[in-house]
């Protein structure tokens, strides 16, 4: 066999593949008539192959098709999802928006815990009662943050009380009376008030 | 089939997990045999075949709807196959003494268990000695053995299921055979 040329054992195997040309397989037919061990190595091989061949198939066993399933993650909608946002851009995008700036206007309301009160000439403040005395006249709006207000006298202007309470008893409010206690209402209370400023300065803007 | 396959694909992917199902039941027994004859062992063909299963279905998305899904099947079953032999390999060092025994190293271990004595062969069933000598195989010419005579795939197939050269695959499947021979004409 060591005599033998190697390209007729690469001939052999490549035989074996179906994939020969038809030159080499006259050249390899020609030589195994001749050679009687590279025909033993021929059969051989062939032996191995029938051999390997005859394995008997092999099923998976009965439960396996729902063993996979069980095992298969729990559906998501996540696919739903991002479909649903490639398709809405510009939601998104307000969605992204809203949410920072929410994030910054109840940040800023954290900050404002502490008690303060517009100043006016003749209101009188106790801890964190704000009073406007029997008799007096406030001229102007009042706003009164962490703290209450006491109406005895009159007002001519808006009230507004942000995390506190109103109190009046037989109060005179010319304006509008607004009480505001939760986060939400401070912050639609702060959007509106900050449309309302830019309203103004256009406004100045404009008669200016 | 192709045409099915792909619609059951679009049915998973669009969130219906059931449409899997079919998709399982059509290839369980191919991924089942591929692991069963690259490890010869029941319960870890089973493990591997399902947890190829579980993979393809988290990577769908990424399967190229103009390709071939068996091809794509096989490669992940035979990539988890290859890792899992590798695991399975010891890193112990062979010439260390295996404890409780005196002067008996690795080695004369391996020798044991590579090559089972003639009388026992001899008495071995057909099937059991084929799978034994498909074991015994190094596992780069198992892989290709078992996908070209088991499964019964084409040359170009396997060369994409294990992600190498037509060429390298014919080599391996050249001294596979030859292995092969080797082993059973040691008799």
């Amino acid at each position: 066999m060591n005599i033998c040329p190697e390209h007729i054992i690469e001939h052999m195997h490549d035989y074996l593949d179906g994939d020969i040309s038809r030159e080499h397989e006259q050249e390899l037919k020609k030589h195994l008539h001749t050679c009687t061990e590279c025909k033993q190595l021929m059969q051989e091989l062939s032996e191995t192959i029938a051999f390997v061949k005859s394995a008997s198939h092999i099923t998976a066993p009965p439960h396996f098709e729902a063993a996979v399933m069980a095992r298969l993650p729990k559906p998501k909608s996540r696919i739903g999802m991002q479909k649903w946002i490639r398709r809405h851009p510009l939601f998104v995008a307000a969605a992204v928006f809203c949410l920072f700036m929410s994030a910054t206007l109840l940040g800023s309301f954290r900050d404002d815990q502490h008690f303060s009160v517009t100043k006016q000439p003749n209101l009188v403040v106790e801890g964190q009662t704000v009073i406007v005395p029997k008799g007096e006249l406030v001229k102007g709006d009042i706003v009164v943050k962490n703290g209450d207000l006491v109406v005895e006298g009159e007002v001519d202007g808006d009230v507004t009380i942000i995390n506190g309470q109103y109190m009046a008893s037989s109060a005179v409010v010319s304006g509008r009376v607004e009480e505001i206690d939760e986060a939400f209402e401070w912050l639609w209370y702060t959007i509106k008030n900050s449309v309302k400023n830019a309203w103004t300065f256009a406004d100045d803007g404009e008669t200016k | 089939m192709d045409a099915l396959v792909n619609k059951r694909i679009k049915q998973v992917l669009k969130g219906d997990q059931n449409a899997f199902a079919d998709i399982v039941s059509l290839y369980q027994h191919k991924l089942y045999q591929v692991c069963y004859r690259m490890l010869s062992n029941k319960q870890e063909a089973e493990d591997i075949a399902q947890e190829a299963f579980v993979r393809a279905y988290m990577n769908l998305h990424t399967f190229d709807q103009k390709r071939k899904f068996s091809t794509w099947l096989y490669r992940i079953a035979t990539n988890l196959c290859i890792d899992r032999i590798r695991k399975k390999k010891p890193d112990y060092y062979l010439d260390a003494e295996v404890t409780g025994t005196e002067g008996l190293d690795m080695y004369s271990q391996i020798a044991a268990k590579d090559q089972l004595p003639e009388e026992t062969l001899v008495q071995m069933e057909l099937q059991e000695r084929i799978q034994y000598e498909i074991g015994r195989l190094p596992d780069k010419y198992r892989s290709v053995i078992v996908l070209k005579y088991i499964e019964e795939l084409s040359l170009q197939e396997i060369s994409e299921i294990l992600d190498m050269p037509l060429g390298t695959v014919k080599t391996r499947i050249h001294r596979g055979r030859e292995a092969l021979r080797k082993q059973l004409n040691n008799l």
